[in-house]
């Protein structure tokens, strides 16, 4: 892979006088708003941006690398640190996975999500300008799991799939569990939040099931309905 | 937990000392040009691959790799992802040279003996052994599969005429025993030529078996399978200079082995936090001192390493050294933590050094001076203002290692575009090499490279906007008296020497 051309680093005093992070633009390519003299907030929040894919990413492996996880969620925790606590920032076109992977986030965290980590959610929302809408409650799993404090909208549960899922549910804790014994029985069609990216690691069912129509489910079942009836033993006189 | 005894001792260990590596003249194997690391002088010895085929075939069939080396290692190139080398290291000797690779595979390569006949071939390695140390697993409690790739091997001191390696992958260590065989018994009475069992009853006479020569075999068998002791992934593993103990490290944790008893460890560093909300750093790699026993190291991704002693206490939470360098205010960045993530820590042979590698240095400790390295050198500078890029890449979490010379003068590690560097800790003079079948002829004189970080780019210089950032050079060995270097580039192994020996 090769590295276009460098723009120059611009590196801007922040307005409480925190030391200045530096933040280099250049890979955003020289036509985005975000370059050159954009303010640095607006480069912070492209790198929070790809910090929250990266976490998510990370989060879909079956086993995520436990040092690239806890490189991301620090850097995550400092570029939060140099955002908040900004004035709402002007809104800005940003990869279009990241509201709904915030959604994701705020949905599936429950009470023993740690302060940090609460904080930059609710940071986020505010930046964001989301609502946590009422979602239908998806199944959780067995009975007697944690969950209270729950937001409501916990249909994006499904969307990361089993093994993620069951992580995300706990919040960051679940992150780094030693034993991920609980297994959530997941609805595989149930509707997915809006604006979330499909990947190849998710599990079969998730992204086809926002956008079946009747003529594919009718064809669905006509499949289904023919492997049964191959399935089926023979009858006499077969 | 108490450790018991061996019930027996695991052969006579020879305790001699790992003294200063020398060359036959006594005194520390110098490089040529006088200076060091001097232009000009270091050329390919050769460049070896190991296809999948290849393997399969000595396996299978059970023949001498050995032979199978000239015809289809040097120019076949039907290479997969499972040949990827992940792990390359020289034996005590510098006789033998191990690699390990994405797919579970070990292949041991042997010097070639110096002969009058061929002097130019002294230096060569040829493939000795091969074998599939692991196998993927899968975790039916986590549903997790456990990959096969060797992530690390370090090799015993050898006792007699077997060699014995320890290889790990992210979950299990395990010794192996790779001995040679070039006799067989013939002769039995109760089995026939074959092996089939005779008849007893068309025995006649009695016969003692004698043993005669046959074709060389090399064998490996695993002599001990050191399993369920990690829940995270392992990345170092140690051999300790008592010879009858080892460490292996993952993520949170550092367990201490006896090479006896595998059902049981002792665990001697756990950073896992009370709760993992907490966790913001992780082990990234861990060594025993080179002679005393009861000393080693641990870095972490802070770009910290710790020094312990474990007489102190059983469990080594608390350090006895604490080496961190503060950080540059000027250089300050969003990724500051990320690039001083330490990928690799080395003692020195003499053992009053460390050597760490984060992502844009290589640093030199004084085990007496804990607030600063005595000596910084930068592998690639000119990366500095790329690391946002390289943050969405993911390169920037990239994991280098680097190693010392015989003499601890001169270290080496790796970069991009299949580069690597050395640096001459005296002459403070540096070299960039490539390692790439392009540019490398044998014995042709490896062309120092440059990069070109702006304005004018010369003739023979490559721009930073240039480079190859698939093509990444993370593992590196050193003989361990010779100036000979293995350089693993993706599936291929290069070997260099210095043009004066």
């Amino acid at each position: 892979m090769m590295l276009s051309k460098g723009l120059k680093r611009k590196q801007e005093e922040e307005e409480e006088g925190k030391e200045a992070l530096a933040v280099d633009t250049w890979w955003l390519g020289p036509g985005h708003p975000a370059v050159a003299h954009a303010p640095p907030a607006v480069a912070s929040r492209s790198l929070f941006d790809l910090s929250v894919l990266k976490l998510h990413h990370s989060l879909q492996q079956s086993e995520p690398d436990l040092q690239h996880l806890v490189l991301v969620v620090n850097t995550l925790r400092r570029i939060q640190a140099c955002m908040a606590p900004t004035a709402a920032l002007p809104p800005m076109p940003s990869l279009p996975t990241a509201p709904g992977i915030a959604d994701n986030l705020l949905a599936s965290s429950d009470a023993s999500l740690s302060a940090s980590m609460a904080s930059l959610l609710e940071d986020l929302s505010h930046i964001e300008g989301l609502s946590q809408a009422p979602q239908p409650l998806v199944d959780e799993g067995p009975p007697g799991h944690p969950t209270g404090g729950a937001p409501p909208s916990l249909g994006a549960l499904d969307l990361l799939g089993p093994a993620t899922g069951c992580l995300l549910v706990d919040g960051l804790e679940g992150l780094f569990e030693d034993t991920d014994t609980s297994m959530y029985d997941s609805e595989l069609w149930a509707p997915a939040s809006e604006g979330h990216k499909s990947s190849p690691e998710d599990g079969p069912g998730k992204e086809e099931a926002p956008e079946l129509d009747e003529a594919e489910l009718d064809y669905l079942m006509d499949v289904l309905v023919g492997t049964q009836a191959l399935e089926r033993p023979p009858g006499p006189g077969c | 937990m108490v450790l018991q005894p061996s019930e027996r001792h695991y052969g006579d260990w020879n305790h001699r000392r790992l003294g200063p590596w020398c060359s036959p003249t006594g005194s520390p194997a110098p490089l040529s040009c006088e200076t060091g690391c001097g232009e000009g002088s270091w050329i390919l010895v050769c460049r070896l691959l190991v296809p999948t085929q290849v393997s399969l075939l000595s396996m299978e069939e059970d023949i001498d790799t050995r032979k199978i080396n000239n015809s289809f290692l040097r120019d076949h190139s039907y290479a997969t992802e499972a040949d990827i080398i992940s792990t390359v290291e020289f034996n005590h000797t510098g006789e033998l040279l191990a690699t390990g690779d994405k797919g579970g595979r070990v292949v041991i390569f042997q010097r070639e003996q110096e002969s009058k006949n061929q002097v130019h071939r002294r230096g060569e390695y040829n493939v000795y052994s091969t074998f599939q140390s692991h196998e993927p697993e899968f975790d039916y409690l986590k549903s997790l599969e456990i990959e096969e790739k060797i992530n690390k091997i370090r090799w015993l001191p050898q006792q007699n005429a077997a060699y014995f390696l320890l290889s790990t992958n992210d979950k299990t260590v395990k010794l192996w025993k790779v001995s040679e065989r070039d006799k067989r018994p013939e002769g039995y009475n109760l089995k026939d030529e074959e092996g089939r069992l005779r008849d007893p009853a068309t025995i006649t006479t009695l016969r003692v078996p004698v043993l005669r020569p046959m074709d060389l075999m090399v064998e490996a068998t695993p002599r001990r399978v050191f399993a369920n002791a990690h829940t995270y992934h392992i990345n170092s593993i140690s051999v300790n200079s008592d010879y009858e103990t080892y460490m292996s490290a993952d993520d949170l944790r550092i367990n201490l082995w006896n090479f006896e008893i595998t059902n049981q460890s002792f665990n001697i560093v756990d950073i896992k936090p009370a709760n993992m909300e907490e966790l913001t750093e992780v082990i990234t790699a861990a060594e025993f001192h080179p002679h005393h026993c009861n000393t080693f190291v641990y870095s972490s991704s802070k770009g910290t390493i710790r020094l312990c002693d474990m007489r102190a206490s059983a469990l080594c939470d608390r350090h006895t050294k604490f080496f961190e360098e503060p950080e540059d205010p000027s250089n300050r960045s969003f990724f500051s933590e990320i690039i001083s993530s330490i990928s690799d820590v080395k003692f020195s042979h003499s053992g009053r050094y460390i050597m760490t590698r984060d992502y844009l240095t290589v640093k030199v400790w004084d085990l007496n001076m804990e607030n600063r390295p005595i000596e910084t050198y930068q592998v690639h500078d000119y990366l500095r203002s790329k690391l946002c890029s390289l943050y969405e890449n993911d390169c920037i979490f990239d994991k280098f290692e680097c190693v010392w010379n015989g003499s601890d003068s001169v270290i080496m590690t790796g970069s991009y575009n299949n580069f690597f560097r050395m640096f001459d800790r005296n002459t403070k003079r540096d070299v960039t090499l490539e390692a790439s079948r392009e540019n490398s002829k044998p014995r042709a004189i490896l062309k120092p490279r440059k990069v070109c970080v702006g304005g004018k780019r010369r003739k023979d210089e490559i721009s930073v906007d240039s480079l190859d950032f698939s093509k990444k050079i993370l593992h590196t060995a050193w003989h361990p008296s010779e100036n000979i270097i293995a350089v693993a580039a993706t599936n291929n192994l290069y070997i260099f020497q210095d043009k004066v020996n």
